[in-house]
């Protein structure tokens, strides 16, 4: 935007993000000397990039004015009952593989879409008793086994890397081929929610959705489209976690719901709907990724990584709030 | 005479039964400013919703630019021109003015992609039109009321819009802010826009609009010109009934009920004192950040005086919160009774009972049949209009919500009262009502204080009235003084 002052920018939420993480990074490789490292840009990339994938389908959500905690029951489901299938019949297809999970991402998201925008339920409601019957259902069909050999095709993909870098010592880190997927992503929805009217239309039916219906957008349909996106997307991003782990494990996934939306929010998205860019949420992707992925070299217990991570949410999050309160008491123009 | 624009002929519908339009006629013509005036309920945002295409007409005949339309839609409605501007404007406040703007015209285009510069190049142009003065690249949510408005109108505007309706639009302005809306819509119609405009307050009406349609309990009462009506029997034809306009005055009284001195909060007010004796109902009045609410607010508590002594009934008391001000027998009835005076979805009953409901705890238990009584005692003396006291208050009109509001406080049996805004969107008859009710509280012995900017309800109301300025008490005045001479107090330009 034109107009914006430098003390504006200086003081956006993104920029608050840029600081603490020059500030964590700095304080953790001052600690420990191998962490400025690329190798460690590389591991921390592999780390946070499902969290990422994650992340942007439920920022989507949370700008349309929603909240979505079922995907990583949606995404249990997405990674596990295609290799279960494709082990089961002697299926070795990667896009079959894929495109199951994102089928059922999408079934899902249709199901959110029309307990929320429909049947009218509180997105919170809605989502948790999706998150709930998928999760019950999971149990019910395949029991808690996880698969540790994925089908070869699949399996293979792990061994595909984007480069290889080899550090002083000799050791190698490699940085998979899977890692385009968030980045193409991120730059997709980025473009999308600022030059469509598609994209406007969400961030308008989170900052009003009745102003929404009046100025003439398609409530409903836009509701679909996001909660299904962010289906899709999902299970993407649960087939490249399974992918990542070299195996389809039916219930690992569940509960990191609270440290994605955490991370959302960090990043700058209001919990409240209508606020929210792809850059804040990539860098409350980092930030978050960072503190649970790293603090470790700095010496921090792991016990205290917790309490650590529960603390940047609590400030982090209080930052934004804080923002949209003096906004709304400043004197209005 | 200019062109008809729209004409509507025996509008009727009806809602499962209740029949919200009984009738209803009306003729717009091109470049006039029209006045469609009723009390709360008598059907005006349902014939707005019928024009805008919302709601379609059980029977009658619209004609638009002389054609006859049926089966009018939303969409239809806005590409032929008309367009809409609700009370809560419906604007974005997450997104930027210009794109607020703009949003719109790429909706009815059915455009897919977002063009910003297209939409500040719209924004400016609209801005212009109109003389509105915004950087087009802020957020909505930082706009003040009144510019959240003019955002509403430009967006409405670059629509090529022909008629332009507008649902009681200066219900949050200020005196000045009404000014320079007013001088918008004059502009808007020697573009020969024509234009509505939904409102109960006499003074604009006679100020801005050529032609008034009236409206009662869904039916067509009258319309003319302007200058057809006085004031005698434009409050006929509205209420159905007389209403006197005739001063408060109560007979002189020695005893003190309130006597404030030196009341200060920094920021907010310094050095506030005056005394309200038995009988009097008190009206403290100034512009917006006056320091008038503050004041209202620090009487309860809400943001406490840091300074100062405040004697109620003969005892020095120290209010520093909420409970203070409670346990002394004070009630405030806040300036924004939809999020700050009433529970919206909750029955007349529990809001009645909502301050008052520890008193109704009987051996750990409430005491349901003594809150009904007391209830239905309230919905009579205060003459609420509703069959009963379960209906949610949001299904009630304005003026029947505000005397819900008071009645809570009542039901305290406060000895002050301070009233904020106590008639902001009600209309005259319930206006009538509550005054009534003050003024038989005042002769009864409970202090009465009226925050208002309405200056017409506080001459007629307040026997004593507070100018502040600039959070200093400015002018103290008795009801003999007139509504400009009081205008020009409040800005300053009289007395000292």
């Amino acid at each position: 935007m034109k107009n914006k002052s430098i003390k504006d920018v200086l003081t956006s939420t993104e920029m608050i993000n840029v600081y603490i993480i020059v500030a964590l990074s700095m304080v953790i490789g001052s600690i420990n000397s191998n962490f400025l490292s690329v190798a460690t840009v590389i591991t921390l990339s592999r780390a946070i990039m499902v969290t990422m994938i994650f992340a942007l389908g439920e920022m989507l959500v949370i700008v349309s004015g929603g909240i979505d905690v079922s995907f990583p029951a949606v995404a249990c489901a997405a990674l596990f009952v295609p290799i279960k299938l494709m082990v089961d019949n002697g299926i070795n297809n990667v896009w079959f593989a894929f495109g199951l999970a994102i089928i059922i991402g999408l079934v899902f998201g249709a199901l959110n879409a029309t307990l929320t925008a429909v049947v009218k339920l509180p997105p919170l409601i809605a989502t948790l008793g999706v998150s709930s019957l998928i999760n019950g259902g999971m149990l019910a069909f395949f029991g808690s086994k996880e698969i540790s050999n994925l089908p070869k095709a699949v399996d293979a993909i792990s061994q595909k890397f984007l480069f290889t870098y080899t550090a002083p010592t000799g050791a190698t880190y490699s940085l998979t081929v899977l890692f385009l997927i968030p980045v193409i992503l991120c730059i997709g929805v980025a473009l999308m929610l600022k030059y469509t009217m598609l994209g406007r239309g969400i961030y308008a039916i989170g900052g009003d959705q009745n102003a929404a219906r009046i100025a003439g957008f398609n409530v409903v349909r836009i509701k679909y489209f996001v909660y299904m996106f962010a289906g899709a997307i999902t299970g993407l991003g649960a087939m490249c976690y399974c992918i990542l782990c070299r195996t389809a494990n039916p219930k690992n996934l569940m509960g990191s719901e609270m440290m994605v939306i955490a991370a959302i929010v960090v990043g700058g998205t209001r919990i409240s709907g209508g606020h929210g860019k792809v850059i804040g949420t990539v860098l409350g992707v980092v930030l978050v990724g960072l503190i649970q992925n790293n603090l470790i070299m700095a010496g921090v217990p792991a016990y205290w990584q917790k309490f650590v991570v529960g603390l940047v949410i609590v400030l982090g999050t209080s930052i934004t709030s804080l923002k949209a309160k003096k906004i709304a008491q400043s004197a209005k123009v | 005479m200019a062109e008809v624009f729209l004409k509507l002929e025996g509008i009727k519908k009806s809602f499962g039964g209740v029949r919200a339009l009984k009738g209803v006629d009306l003729e717009i013509r091109k470049g006039e400013v029209h006045c469609l005036a009723g009390e709360n309920g008598c059907g005006k945002s349902t014939l707005i919703k019928v024009i805008s295409g919302a709601h379609d007409p059980d029977e009658g005949n619209i004609f638009i630019e002389g054609k006859k339309v049926e089966n009018l839609k939303p969409i239809d409605s806005i590409r032929m021109g008309i367009q809409v501007i609700y009370q809560d404007f419906a604007v974005f406040p997450n997104l930027t003015v210009a794109e607020n703007i703009a949003m719109n015209r790429a909706l009815m285009t059915g455009a897919k992609k977002m063009d910003w510069k297209e939409a500040r190049k719209l924004a400016i142009e609209a801005m212009e039109m109109i003389g509105a003065k915004m950087d087009p690249d802020i957020l909505v949510e930082r706009l003040s009321v009144a510019n959240k408005q003019m955002v509403a109108i430009c967006r409405a505007i670059i629509n090529d819009a022909k008629f332009l309706i507008l649902d009681e639009p200066t219900t949050a302005l200020t005196a000045k802010e009404v000014e320079k809306l007013f001088k918008i819509i004059r502009k808007l119609k020697e573009k020969g826009i024509a234009i509505m405009i939904v409102n109960h307050k006499l003074d604009e009406i006679y100020e801005i609009c050529d032609k008034l349609t009236v409206l009662r309990n869904g039916e067509y009462v009258s319309n003319g010109d302007i200058t057809e009506y006085d004031r005698a029997r434009f409050i006929r034809d509205l209420t159905g009934r007389d209403i006197e306009e005739i001063k408060y005055s109560p007979e002189e009284d020695e005893n003190e009920i309130l006597r404030v001195e030196h009341l200060t909060r920094v920021g907010a007010f310094e050095d506030v004192s005056f005394t309200l004796k038995k009988g009097d109902v008190l009206g403290i009045t100034g512009l917006l950040g006056s320091g008038r609410g503050e004041l209202g607010d620090a009487l309860f508590g809400l943001a406490p005086a840091q300074s100062g002594k405040i004697i109620l009934n003969g005892k020095e008391i120290q209010i520093h919160s909420i409970q203070d001000a409670m346990n002394n027998k004070i009630a405030y009835v806040p300036e924004d009774r939809l999020t700050q005076g009433l529970f919206l979805e909750r029955s007349i009953l529990d809001n009645t009972m909502a301050a008052s409901i520890k008193n109704y705890f009987k051996k750990g238990k409430l005491d349901y049949k003594a809150m009904e009584i007391a209830t239905d005692d309230w919905i009579k003396t205060i003459g609420v209009a509703t069959p009963s006291a379960k209906p949610a208050i949001r299904t009630l009109s304005g003026g029947n919500q505000q005397k819900v509001a008071i009645a809570k406080w009542l039901n305290t049996s406060p000895d002050l009262l301070v009233l904020n805004g106590p008639t902001v969107g009600v209309d005259i008859g319930s206006k009538s009502d509550i005054h009534a009710i003050l003024h038989r509280l005042a002769k009864g012995g409970v202090g009465i204080i009226v925050i208002s900017d309405d200056l017409s309800e506080l001459v007629q109301n307040c026997n004593k009235m507070i100018v502040m300025r600039n959070g200093k008490v400015a002018e103290v005045i008795d009801n003999t003084v007139d509504e400009t001479t009081l205008a020009d107090m409040l800005s300053g330009k009289q007395g000292g």
